[in-house]
């Protein structure tokens, strides 16, 4: 299959970037070396050659680098290996200040120079294990779901029903609208509680007439989703299978709150739920209404019925 | 309007609700004419169907005068008289194509619920809780009809309300019912229940060619409309072992097809096995009491038909597999398709091959259907079916 099977959202599908917290693992094996082959030197270079317990801590601060190093260079846990580097950073610019403290001179200087290295690392560091966190909690907060319906209406049919995505919000009930711009792009407006709308632009990325369609949201979207949808024969000459695969990252804070309500406690559910009102508006050309559930099939609604009674005047 | 709704376990009442609007383009509206209280009505009117609301509208047997149609209805038009099937079916997904109308896999709005029950949804039914769509049921003044393109039969002048509201439901189910035993010439049908279905499906067996007929009930007055009008035989269990009497009436053969017309709420001749099934249904460790069912897999003769269209829930408990097994039977079973049948047996009523309408006992005004209720719960004043009048 094609490539888009496999990777609908690559910012949010793939793996945790990991190109920052691996130069900090490099830097950590490179000073983790140096310190436990080169004490000397190290010493000197940084204005504590005078020290004997520096001469000692030294081979142990580069001991501790070489740990740093392991870690963050095997690749799992990016967020929490450069944490500890952010520690070890802080122990270190303990060390330099009490250094600092009782030298003059050179030294004093050269002391200085390599507090400035290693909070600049350490602002470095900060940075990595925070941006790590956060891409590893967004990746656990995209929403995956794959659901199928079989429609007794050929590909075709089901394929341009589906094309032209205005068509979309009369069986996604959490859509209140979508605007086609041209062919490929759309704007989408989802309906929130209590009043909250949520809006994005998504564009088709892949179009084969009669087989699929796949969409994305365009970058700098809020809520970052796509979807794929499958036009496939059912066997038996029994119409077709769609089968649809979503993805949605909803961000963290009151918008995230705002998009978990739009969804419901049971996403999966509502989207198979969409799909069946999208049967129901191939097959019988509307969404089916009973007096118990006048706006059609919701799980939210299935809920909270009313009685199986018209409806009064003020609701119609 | 006025209309007769569940207000909970073994209490329902006529009271007045707003009048029902066109909701979807292939809608009807009916002007109700007569309706009917249902034997599975009875397992509403008894709590036993989950999903009921209070205030929910009862009945899906009825029929009436079309007052209002959608824009998609071509084939109505206000005034004319239709009898409308009680499952609702949108004639275009493929179980409808199929002729499996009952489970039509559009109209139930709240299949999500009923998937969690039954693993797929069946197909929505007027009345009949919110599992199966919660639709406004037709023990009303008007009702609306959806898919009204599809279900709805019209009815000629010279076919009384009596015998035609018997198409919406149990006509139909009964001759199902017989019509799933696969008669062939000389073949014997028992039928278990002699409530309408029960009746109309022996008459249905005799109609289709069966040799013998014998019906099974302990009510008298039943069992002697099943001898007048269904030309059956008939075991009162309260009286006789079944198995041992059907054994001696066909030899040691058994029934070639067993019909269950009870369902869910069965009743047993030995109380110790009537208390057993009681006592589980009433701590919901068994939805149902599965006894007719039980008996009529060990009555059936080996590799012969067990018909199921008594009405159920849930789980039986103590399902004699091992009988049914080992001796190559066949079970048929479901709800009624009723679209499939409402006009060839409209027809046989015109031909004069049948008149359906000796199962009703009791004609009475809408405004008095508690009462009605309460006497075909009871059984009292020799009750089988009662005809609500609009």
């Amino acid at each position: 299959m094609d490539r888009v099977d496999t990777m609908l959202l690559p910012e949010l599908d793939g793996p945790v970037p990991t190109a920052l917290p691996r130069t900090l693992g490099l830097l950590s094996l490179a000073l983790g070396v140096g310190a436990l082959v080169a004490p000397r030197p190290l010493a000197r270079l940084t204005g504590v050659d005078d020290s004997p317990a520096a001469q000692a801590a030294i081979p142990a601060v580069g001991a501790r680098e070489v740990v740093h190093a392991v870690g963050l260079l095997s690749g799992r846990r990016p967020a929490a290996w450069a944490w500890t580097r952010v520690a070890g950073d802080a122990l270190d610019l303990t060390l330099l200040g009490r250094a600092m403290a009782d030298r003059r001179g050179e030294r004093r200087r050269r002391l200085a120079l390599t507090t400035a290295a290693i909070a600049g690392i350490a602002a470095l560091d900060v940075a990595a294990a925070i941006g790590a966190g956060r891409a590893r909690r967004a990746r656990a907060r995209v929403i995956r779901m794959e659901v199928a319906v079989t429609v007794n209406r050929s590909p075709a049919e089901a394929y341009r029903f589906w094309r032209d995505m205005e068509n979309l919000p009369r069986f996604m009930a959490h859509l209140e609208s979508v605007h086609v711009d041209d062919l490929r792009r759309s704007h989408w407006i989802a309906r929130g509680p209590a009043g909250h709308r949520v809006e994005w632009r998504a564009e088709i990325v892949d179009d084969q007439p009669n087989r699929s369609i796949t969409w994305r949201s365009l970058p700098g979207t809020r809520v970052p989703n796509a979807g794929r949808v499958a036009f496939v024969p059912a066997p038996g000459d029994r119409g077709t299978e769609v089968r649809v695969r979503l993805r949605y990252a909803p961000p963290a804070g009151a918008l995230g709150r705002v998009v978990a309500k739009l969804f419901g406690e049971e996403p999966e559910q509502q989207v198979r739920d969409d799909l069946r009102r999208f049967k129901q508006v191939l097959e019988t050309g509307e969404v089916v209404r009973s007096e118990g559930s006048p706006n059609g099939i919701s799980v939210r609604q299935q809920a909270m019925q009313r009685p199986a009674q018209p409806l009064p005047a003020s609701r119609r | 309007m006025k209309a007769n709704v569940w207000m909970g376990t073994d209490s329902v009442r006529v009271i007045d609700v707003p009048d029902p609007t066109i909701m979807n383009a292939r809608d009807a509206i009916v002007r109700i004419s007569t309706t009917a209280i249902c034997g599975s009505d009875l397992h509403l009117y008894h709590g036993y169907i989950p999903a009921m609301r209070k205030g929910d509208i009862l009945g899906h047997e009825f029929m009436g005068e079309v007052v209002e149609v959608g824009p998609q209805v071509r084939n109505l038009k206000p005034g004319d008289r239709v009898v409308v099937p009680f499952p609702i079916a949108c004639g275009h997904c493929s179980s409808c194509q199929r002729g499996l109308y009952s489970v039509c896999e559009n109209s139930n709005p709240n299949a999500g619920i009923a998937e969690k029950v039954m693993g797929h949804s069946p197909a929505g039914i007027f009345g009949y809780s919110h599992l199966l769509g919660g639709y406004a049921g037709g023990q009303a003044e008007y009702a609306r009809v959806p898919f009204a393109d599809v279900g709805p039969l019209k009815v000629p002048e010279d076919v009384p309300d009596d015998q035609a509201v018997l198409l919406a439901d149990v006509f139909p189910t009964a001759y199902m019912g017989a019509e799933m035993c696969d008669i062939k010439p000389g073949q014997v049908i028992a039928v278990w229940g002699a409530g309408p279905v029960g009746l109309l499906a022996a008459a249905s067996a005799r109609m289709l060619g069966a040799e013998r007929v014998i019906v099974i009930d302990r009510f008298p007055y039943r069992l002697r409309l099943a001898e007048e009008h269904a030309g059956a035989e008939t075991i009162n269990y309260d009286e006789a072992d079944v198995l041992d009497t059907l054994n001696e009436m066909t030899a040691g053969r058994g029934p070639d097809a067993c019909i269950d017309a009870v369902g869910l709420e069965g009743h047993h001749g030995n109380a110790a096995m009537y208390a057993y099934d009681r006592a589980k249904q009433a701590t919901r460790t068994e939805t149902e009491r599965p006894f007719a069912l039980r008996e009529a897999i060990l009555a059936c003769r080996s590799g012969g038909v067990v018909a199921v269209v008594g009405a159920y829930g849930g789980f039986v408990d103590k399902f004699p597999m091992g009988a049914f097994m080992n001796r190559s039977l066949i079970m048929r079973t479901g709800q009624c398709h009723v679209q499939r049948y409402t006009r060839p047996l409209l027809d046989r009523i015109r031909r004069g091959d049948i008149d359906p309408s000796f199962i009703v006992s009791h004609r009475m005004p809408l405004r008095d259907a508690p009462k009605g209720y309460k006497i075909f719960q009871k059984k009292q004043d020799d009750c089988t079916k009662v005809l609500l009048t609009v």
